[in-house]
Parts: structure tokens; C-alpha cells; sequence
């Protein structure tokens, strides 16, 4: 299995903020398989963190091993592709599955949920899902994008048309998502699988980031510090508890530092030995 | 829940609480809110509410609609947002949790997507009744997804207020840093930006951070760590003070307070 842990560099931080006195993120990380994980809990007095808790260790645990359990490298890309999608729905399904059911045999986890964004990277591509609104963010060049949709009702209001972006950042309705994990008995992450290219920043955030810090500043410090990711975290959480700090905030942030394409075919396996 | 103050010539006439989805404000009978004026048409404007924001939509009236002094066709209402219709005047206030209530009071909720239907083992909560799809369900079907609402299902979240409240700090002097060495030596350079990198991008760089409670350097990149008055600034931020004299990638400048 390819060691993912020299292509991709990653710092991950979180923090309860500085208004509330538990932090109910959880993050994630497995470098070696290309895995991050990140989840944003709710409900309850201590649920909250039971969900996102159980969300970022169950996906990461069995994502690793039922990916290890595959001969992946033997695979062609495309297949790889659609088997890295495979598993992250199965995952996440099941986590959701597991978050539920403990939450309706424990009284006190009664209706806990969470938000979760995953990023799985394998062999010069990434696969990304997520749900509610925690978010993923690239950084390609000079231009950073939203690689998520918010699962939120705004989200919704400004797909119909009904606010404007501007108007949004006014909205008294930034609190409501429409879709979480561990709520409801079934879920539907959406999934997507984009190419990457060396020099790409990936930020996975919690809303305590992106309320709290306006993009363009988010855009500005993953530009001017893109060469030393655990740096860039410290500043983003910073930054958003300099703001007020009102929720948890948490940051992955992962630097494609060199490809990760896969050898195949024999020779190209052979020579790889030698590397 | 956001309300509306009607008055004419600063008179008070009444008070209206926005607690439907579609407030009618218009000359006719029918309306919620009538103004039984000639300069009001019969339909004048609607006010759309949902959850704790409000529109105004001005529905082609004869004499249009102003908020502020200024006319609209639609608007997102603002508390404290003056409509005017004729010389009637309505106030909007809205009592959305203040500031410093809001972190406690403000918590993240789901709306649920009822429209799946419930798993054959029926354990999940029945999905509300009237509720449609996700897709047609914004703006019209809000209220009835409210209905829908999981009110335990809370998380923690960010005060919906902007992330504009600055904690309460005095101004944050302007500073520069000046170039003491090296090619540039006699230039400044304003730190105006929140981050402000200097030194050589492969061999030795650092950022200057501003932030509210004053200038902060900290080690970007580069084997060795820049000094700062001397000695070795290790990998932590390090608060900047006048006229500290800075080393990097064998340059010296001094950062001071501009006054």
C-alpha cells in the first residue's frame, strides 16, 4: 500500500472558542491512507460531542480497514475511483447507523446528531463527502473555491433566489442545517470525487470558521502561509476567536506537496521497489 | 418573534407581531395590516417572514414602497428599517436574542427532510404531515416544516450576528518596518494588512500578524529561525514591541509604532 504521509503534509487544530466551555468537534487525521475526517456535533448537554466523536473514529477506523483490506494498488484508477466512493458511503452509513441507535437506547444522547465532512485522497484524486455545513475549501493558484454546499436552509434561500449573498451574511437563520448524521435511521451524504494537482491547499472547516472569518481572509492566509500548514491553522483559529470566537472552531488543512499517482504495471511496480 | 409599529404624523395607530409566513399590507379589508388610505393601493406590499428574517415586497403599487427614504421593489428588512407607504410609516423591530445573549440562546437545529419516506422498521419520528420535498420547500412550505422540527436537536453555534463585533480593544496603533540592511536598506514598509510576510520565500520567512491586542511575529519556512533583538525567535508567535529590531535571511529591520 502506498504511504501517503510524504505527498500530503496536514496540521489539524481544534478549539472550543471562546464562549462556549466544551468543544463539541472532533477531527480526524490518517495521513497514511490519505484520510481526514472532521465533524461538528449537536445536542444534548454533552451529546453533541458523543456524535462527532463516534462519527470521526468510526469512518476513520473502518475506512482504513476495509480500504487496507482491498488490493487497491492493483486496481485501475477508474476502479479505484468508484471503490474509495463505495467505502466512504459505507462508512458514513454506518456510522450513522451506530450514532442513532445509541442515541435512541441513551436517554441522554436523545437526538444527537453531526454535521461531517471526509476527504479521502488516493492516487492524484480525492473523494469528498459531506453533510450539514461544515465545509471543504481548495486553494488552487491564487483562487480559492467552495468545494461543499452547505445542507442549510440559507443555503437553500439563496438557491431559490429569495436572499443575495450580501443579504446572507445578515441572516438571523445561520443555525439551521437541513441534513445531519445520526438523526434520522437512513442517510444520504453527497459524494464527489475531484482531481488534484500539486501546490492545492484543502481546508475542512466547522462553521465556528467560516461565521466567524469572511473568505476573503480565509483566502489571504492559506495564500500567504501555504507553505507551513500547522502555521496556517493556528492563524485560522486565531483569527476566528479574535472575531469573538463565539463557537468551536476547527481546521484540517492538507497541502498536496508532490503527486501521488499510483505505479502500475509491472515494471513501473518493479522500479518502485528501488525509490 | 419581529413586529411592525405603524404610525402616521409620529401618531401610534398599532402594533402588528409578523407571525404568519405572509403578511398582506394593503387599502382592502382583507389585508392583515390595512391602511385605509387613498395612496395605498388595494394590495400595496407583502412581507414575507421566515423563521426570524422578514422581505418586504412592494406588490406593484400605484405609489410604491420606500424603507429608509429609499424605494424598493424587495428588501431584506433590518431591525429598526423605517417602510413607508404614503405618509404612513411602519417600524420594524426585531428582538433576535442581543450580542452577548445569543451564544446561549441561538443553537443550531436540523430541519428534517421529511420527504423520504420512514424505513420499513418505522422507528424513525413520523414525518410531519403537509410537508413536502426539499426541493419546493423553500420559501413556501417553511412553516410547515417547522412543524417538523426536532426542538431537542441543538447544537451550539455562532451568534448570527456578522463577524464584524470586534472585541473591545483600544485602536491597534499603525506600525511599520523599516529596512536597516541589505539592497532595501532605507525602505518601510506599512503592516496595513492583517499578514504581512517578510524574508526570502525558500530560505527564511516570517509573518506579521495584527490583531487586536497588538503585532505579533511568528517562523513561516527556512531551517533556521529569524532573530528578534538578537536572539533566536524559536517556532512560537512572538508579541512585537517599539523599535524591535528584527533579523532575517541576513537582513535587519526595526519594527516601530507610527505616531
Amino acid at each position: 500500500m502506498v504511504n501517503l504521509s510524504q505527498a500530503l503534509q496536514s496540521a489539524s487544530l481544534t478549539d472550543p472558542g471562546r464562549v462556549r466551555d466544551h468543544n463539541e468537534d472532533c477531527v480526524e487525521s490518517r495521513p497514511e491512507i490519505g484520510l481526514y475526517v472532521l465533524a461538528d456535533g449537536m445536542g444534548g448537554y454533552n451529546a453533541g460531542e458523543v456524535a462527532s466523536g463516534m462519527a470521526t473514529s468510526l469512518i476513520a477506523d473502518g475506512l482504513a480497514d476495509s480500504w487496507s483490506a482491498q488490493e487497491v494498488d492493483r486496481l485501475s484508477r477508474s476502479e479505484a475511483m468508484a471503490l474509495s466512493e463505495r467505502i466512504v458511503r459505507e462508512q458514513i452509513v454506518r456510522a450513522n447507523t451506530a450514532i442513532y441507535s445509541t442515541s435512541q437506547n441513551n436517554p441522554e444522547c436523545a437526538g444527537m446528531g453531526t454535521t461531517l465532512v471526509v476527504c479521502h485522497f488516493y492516487d492524484n484524486f480525492v473523494s469528498v463527502a459531506h453533510i450539514g455545513d461544515s465545509r471543504l475549501y481548495r486553494l488552487r493558484g491564487e483562487t480559492m473555491d467552495q468545494v461543499t454546499r452547505d445542507h442549510s436552509l440559507l443555503q437553500e434561500q439563496l438557491d431559490s433566489g429569495l436572499i443575495t449573498p450580501e443579504e446572507a451574511k445578515l441572516s438571523q437563520n445561520k443555525n439551521l442545517v437541513t441534513k445531519a448524521l445520526g438523526i434520522d435511521p437512513t442517510v444520504e451524504p453527497e459524494l464527489h470525487v475531484y482531481e488534484t494537482e500539486p501546490e492545492d491547499l484543502f481546508l475542512l472547516c466547522s462553521d465556528g470558521l467560516n461565521d466567524m472569518v469572511d473568505d476573503e481572509e480565509i483566502r489571504l492566509t492559506l495564500l500567504t502561509l501555504r507553505s507551513n500548514p500547522s502555521l496556517t491553522v493556528q492563524q485560522l483559529v486565531q483569527a476566528a476567536n479574535d472575531n469573538g470566537g463565539r463557537d468551536n472552531v476547527s481546521t484540517i488543512l492538507v497541502r498536496v506537496a508532490e503527486p501521488f499517482a499510483v505505479a502500475r504495471g509491472w515494471l513501473a511496480r518493479f522500479k518502485a521497489l528501488f525509490r | 418573534m419581529a413586529k411592525l409599529i405603524l404610525s402616521v404624523d409620529g401618531q401610534v395607530l398599532k402594533e402588528h407581531t409578523l407571525s404568519k409566513e405572509r403578511t398582506l399590507i394593503g387599502r382592502k379589508p382583507h389585508n392583515d395590516i390595512q391602511i385605509d388610505n387613498l395612496a395605498v393601493s388595494g394590495e400595496h406590499a407583502a412581507i414575507i417572514t421566515i423563521l426570524n428574517d422578514s422581505f418586504i415586497e412592494d406588490l406593484g403599487s400605484t405609489n410604491g414602497t420606500m424603507v429608509n427614504g429609499k424605494p424598493i421593489k424587495k428588501h431584506f428588512l433590518q431591525a429598526n428599517d423605517v417602510i413607508e407607504i404614503g405618509k404612513h410609516k411602519l417600524k420594524y423591530f426585531n428582538d433576535a436574542p442581543s450580542q452577548t445573549s445569543a451564544a446561549d440562546f441561538e443553537k443550531t437545529m436540523i430541519i428534517r427532510s421529511p420527504a423520504k419516506p420512514a424505513p420499513a422498521q418505522g422507528a424513525g419520528p413520523a414525518p410531519a404531515p403537509g410537508s413536502t420535498s426539499a426541493a419546493e420547500r423553500v420559501p413556501n412550505d417553511t412553516l410547515n416544516n417547522l412543524k417538523a422540527m426536532a426542538p431537542e436537536v441543538v447544537k451550539p453555534a455562532a451568534a448570527p450576528s456578522a463577524p464584524t463585533a470586534q472585541p473591545d480593544h483600544a485602536p491597534l496603533p499603525d506600525a511599520a518596518i523599516q529596512v536597516l540592511s541589505g539592497a532595501a536598506a532605507g525602505r518601510t514598509l506599512d503592516l496595513t494588512k492583517n499578514l504581512t510576510t517578510i524574508g526570502k520565500p525558500g530560505l527564511q520567512v516570517a509573518v506579521i500578524t495584527k490583531r487586536p491586542n497588538g503585532y505579533f511575529i511568528t517562523h513561516v519556512e527556512g531551517a533556521n529561525f529569524p532573530t528578534l533583538n538578537g536572539t533566536s525567535m524559536g517556532a512560537q508567535a512572538r508579541s512585537l514591541s517599539d523599535h524591535d529590531m528584527i533579523e532575517i535571511a541576513g537582513v535587519k529591520m526595526e519594527f516601530f509604532f507610527k505616531r
